[in-house]
């Protein structure tokens, strides 16, 4: 574990990419093939499954620490991080050992079926024999949560200078459904051969925010294609030898989640692989997110939950057709394949083409986007039309075109402190809005503000705090917020009746008493309006 | 019912035997100073008393004022109270006050740190009723490294950078952690520049006798190339400045208790993160409370309220008070506060 502690720490010590590729390149050309594999596995999102619950782990912590539990809960939060917690307060080290990575992972894989006394004597033994760093290496992959500050695209990249093979090819063989345990390094990354796995998606093209409007961009309209951006789930639907794959933009696999797309296997031909927007969908258009989301997470759909909230898949792309892959041709011709495709599918098959816009002017093109709430929809994509499909988050050819968010000024009622990087700041605040005489909460919000406006609110709390509910202050009701959300929805489970999506403090109004901010009224309208 | 030996005011903790303020944060007449730094040692009060070695960097930071001193362990009667200034370890010159009255003894611990750094006047328990404590690190996540071995991390970074032909900038408060880490560390891997407020301390700290290795204060002349594989220690404000990056390609590192938790090591953005506190950490400040005898705890500032209930859990009466002071702070200049 010491080579791999090495990189991690490696890796946590510098804030340069160049750095960071360096340390993971040298790691892959020297570290043990099988270690190599699960690093590989961890950087892209494949953890081993949790073999021992987090509960367990606290308790054992705390007692091997001799600290009450209700002490370590208390830190925890602080810290921010369970691993870097149980890292924090375990006593030193008895004895040192230095096995590898594969073994402690192959450990803590075995424990799954054991009974609670044997786990608690492994993880102890471990413990007792792992210095800090190990430990908190140790505690990441038993707790699942592993992320090195390492982008799978950065992994990529030093994988490829470790092994000549090209980026793109790396990033493309890395995806699908393998574990360590079902491949090797060299049946992965050396004698790959795509034919084996039918499920493979092509790594999805990220579009990058226009912040400056699309007359900042370097071509004219006539050169772009635009859509409506839709509030859905990214997929990748892959259609080969008569099955098909559903995957998420994580790389998840969430074709059970979604049965309604099988019966597209009958209808659009093996060899095909369409990039689109999974939307829960009724009467030709699309529900609010908020009938998707109970789709979300479910691994099995119940029968209610079918018929209350179908999806489709609104298509916008199209990557591989007759068993070719198309990404290099242009835009424009993948997606007159695609409409032709869709066209020829009916209609009560789950599958829809996102409609072009039609426009010849930016203005134009901005006024229909003024329209987006309209539509259930966040703003305007536009493409290139003579772009090929990328790999990945590049800026140039795919952009998003995001109406203004939704703005509310409200008061600060309540403040929390942050934990792992913000854990000696206030940041996490409650706000309300106006109702006659009282005060309404209606949201939390954590971001938004510089590390200076957080500082100077951080002073101001603690001077002005009325009473301490745990860890939560009530302040005193002055500071007014400009609250930013993309979306409103009726929500019984919240004194204010709303529930916000995406709230964050847009703006500090110094300008603003607490008596102009915002009321309960106001935001029913909006309720009404955008709910 | 006798009157309390010190009360908790909104201007300060306040002895009504003596009539004085303990580090009060609005003015007053008569204010007692723990230690230098910014959030303890205010402007604007009548009269000052604090220890001999205390004396200069608070002249130097407030100027020409009213300013008695004492020795440590010096006994003074002031109206029926007994006080006297013991070694809080914190930064050169900070004290504990022990406040006597009528044979109850309290003790206000000011910051406090219960490692020797080898410039500081080691801390010493005291005896007493009542302890007000600090517990900026009170909690059980906090355990510091030896000196030595911090140190020697420091050592081996800025070698390591020298080697490669690349300065070395590290973050340490202006008063105390820059004038420690300079004590601690190796004078001989290479040459050593400090920013103009840590050098304003160090002057002043080595007119009364501490010993500091040489260094060479960074002026708007000073050209960075006539000092290859050198050590600056510059306050934490001026990382990622402009000041900094006359520098170059320079590694960057910082010194304080709170690069102890990952998520505030990387919101530092600097390369490197070293454990360094003038705070005492988990262990410390709970041998300082037993080592005190005392059955009455205030805790201060910190994780005052999780600190409290760990303090009751241990059999302490144990209260929280609200103050102005700071404790270490990441954030701020370190010209003077936090540490």
């Amino acid at each position: 574990m010491r080579l791999f502690t090495a990189l991690f720490t490696r890796l946590d010590q510098t804030t340069r990419t160049n750095a960071k590729v360096d340390a993971l390149a040298g790691y892959f050309a020297d570290a043990p093939e099988t270690d190599r594999l699960w690093t590989i596995a961890l950087l892209s999102g494949r953890r081993p499954k949790r073999a021992v619950t987090a509960n367990l782990l606290r308790e054992w912590a705390a007692e091997r620490a001799a600290i009450p539990l209700w002490l370590f809960e208390e830190s925890y939060p602080i810290v921010g991080d369970l691993a870097e917690t149980i890292a924090l307060v375990l006593p030193d080290a008895t004895r040192a050992s230095d096995h590898s990575l594969t073994h402690w992972i192959t450990t803590i894989r075995a424990l799954a079926p054991r009974d609670e006394a044997d786990k608690r004597a492994a993880i102890l033994d471990a413990w007792d024999q792992l210095d800090a760093r190990e430990r908190f290496v140790f505690n990441k992959l038993l707790t699942g949560g592993f992320r090195m500050g390492v982008s799978q695209k950065l992994m990529t990249r030093a994988l490829s200078r470790a092994t000549g093979i090209e980026e793109a090819d790396l990033a493309h063989r890395l995806m699908g459904d393998w574990t360590p345990e079902t491949t090797s390094f060299d049946a992965l990354i050396r004698a790959h051969d795509p034919s084996v796995d039918l499920s493979r998606p092509y790594p999805f093209y990220l579009a990058y925010q226009l912040d400056e409007g699309p007359s900042s961009l370097d071509a004219p309209p006539g050169d772009w294609a635009a859509e409506r951006k839709w509030d859905g789930i990214r997929g990748q639907l892959v259609l080969r030898g008569g099955a098909h794959f559903l995957w998420s933009r994580g790389e998840e696999l969430m074709t059970d989640r979604f049965p309604e797309f099988a019966r597209l296997v009958d209808f659009v031909p093996a060899g095909t692989v369409i990039d689109g927007e999974i939307l829960a969908w009724r009467d030709e258009f699309p529900l609010s997110f908020n009938a998707l989301q109970k789709r979300i997470g479910r691994k099995t759909v119940p029968k209610a939950l079918l018929r209350d909230a179908p999806v489709i898949l609104y298509a916008y792309d199209l990557l591989e057709w007759q068993g070719a892959d198309i990404r290099d041709r242009p835009f424009a011709e993948r997606r007159t394949l695609l409409d032709a495709l869709v066209a020829s599918v009916p209609p009560e098959a789950p599958l829809r083409v996102s409609p072009l816009l039609a426009f010849d002017t930016w203005d134009r093109l901005a006024d229909i986007r003024e329209g987006s709430r309209d539509f259930a929809s966040e703003g305007i994509m536009l493409k290139r039309k003579s772009a090929p499909y990328r790999a990945g988050r590049k800026r140039g050819d795919w952009w998003k075109w995001k109406v203004d968010p939704l703005t509310i000024d409200a008061v600060m009622i309540y403040a929390q402190q942050g934990h792992g990087r913000r854990a000696n700041l206030f940041t996490d605040f409650t706000f309300a809005v106006r109702d006659g005489d009282a005060l309404v909460p209606f949201t939390k919000a954590y971001s938004g503000l510089t590390d200076a406006e957080f500082r100077k609110i951080t002073a101001w709390v603690r001077r002005n705090t009325l009473e301490r509910y745990g860890p939560v202050r009530a302040v005193k009701p002055h500071h007014v917020f400009e609250i930013a959300f993309e979306g409103i929805q009726e929500s019984p489970r919240h004194k204010s009746g709303v529930a916000l999506r995406f709230p964050r403090m847009a703006r500090w109004r110094h300008d603003k008493p607490v008596a102009e901010a915002n009321t309960l009224d106001d935001l029913r309208r909006m309720l009404a309006a955008y709910g | 019912m006798t009157e309390p030996v010190l009360t908790f005011t909104d201007r300060g903790i306040y002895c009504p035997a003596a009539d004085v303020f303990i580090d009060p944060w609005r003015p007053v007449d008569r204010a007692l100073i723990t230690h230098g730094h910014a959030d303890h040692a205010r402007d604007g009060m009548g009269r000052y008393l604090a220890t001999d070695a205390a004396a200069p960097v608070m002249r130097h930071r407030l100027g020409a004022i009213d300013l008695q001193t004492v020795a440590y362990g010096e006994r003074l009667r002031i109206g029926s109270a007994d006080i006297s200034f013991h070694p809080a370890g914190h930064v050169p010159g900070s004290a504990q006050i022990r406040v006597e009255v009528g044979g109850e003894v309290w003790v206000v611990s000011g910051d406090y740190k219960t490692e020797d750094d080898g410039l500081s006047e080691p801390f010493a328990p005291v005896r007493c009723h009542a302890f007000i404590t600090e517990c900026t690190f009170g909690l059980p996540v906090f355990r510091w490294d030896a000196q030595t071995d911090v140190a020697r991390q420091i050592d081996d970074w800025w070698r390591a950078n020298a080697a490669q032909g690349r300065a070395t900038i590290l973050g340490a408060y202006a008063l105390g952690k820059a004038q420690r880490l300079l004590s601690a560390i190796d004078a001989s891997i290479g040459p050593i520049l400090t920013h103009g407020a840590v050098e304003n301390t160090n002057e002043v700290l080595r007119a009364q006798g501490l010993p500091l290795p040489d260094t060479v204060r960074v002026t708007p002349q000073t050209d960075p190339k006539a000092y290859p594989g050198a050590l600056v220690l510059a306050t934490p404000s001026a990382l990622g400045t402009s000041w900094a990056r006359r520098f170059g390609a320079a590694s960057t590192g910082f010194a304080s208790g709170w690069m102890a938790l990952r998520g505030v090591r990387r919101r530092r953005a600097a390369d490197r993160g070293f454990v360094l506190s003038d705070h005492a950490d988990w262990a410390g400040l709970n041998t300082a409370i037993a080592e005190t005898g005392a059955s009455r705890i205030f805790a201060t500032h910190g994780y005052t309220s999780i600190f409290r209930r760990w303090l009751e859990s241990q059999g302490y009466d144990a209260a929280v008070v609200e103050t102005a002071y700071e404790g270490e702070s990441i954030d701020d200049d370190g010209a003077g506060t936090g540490e």
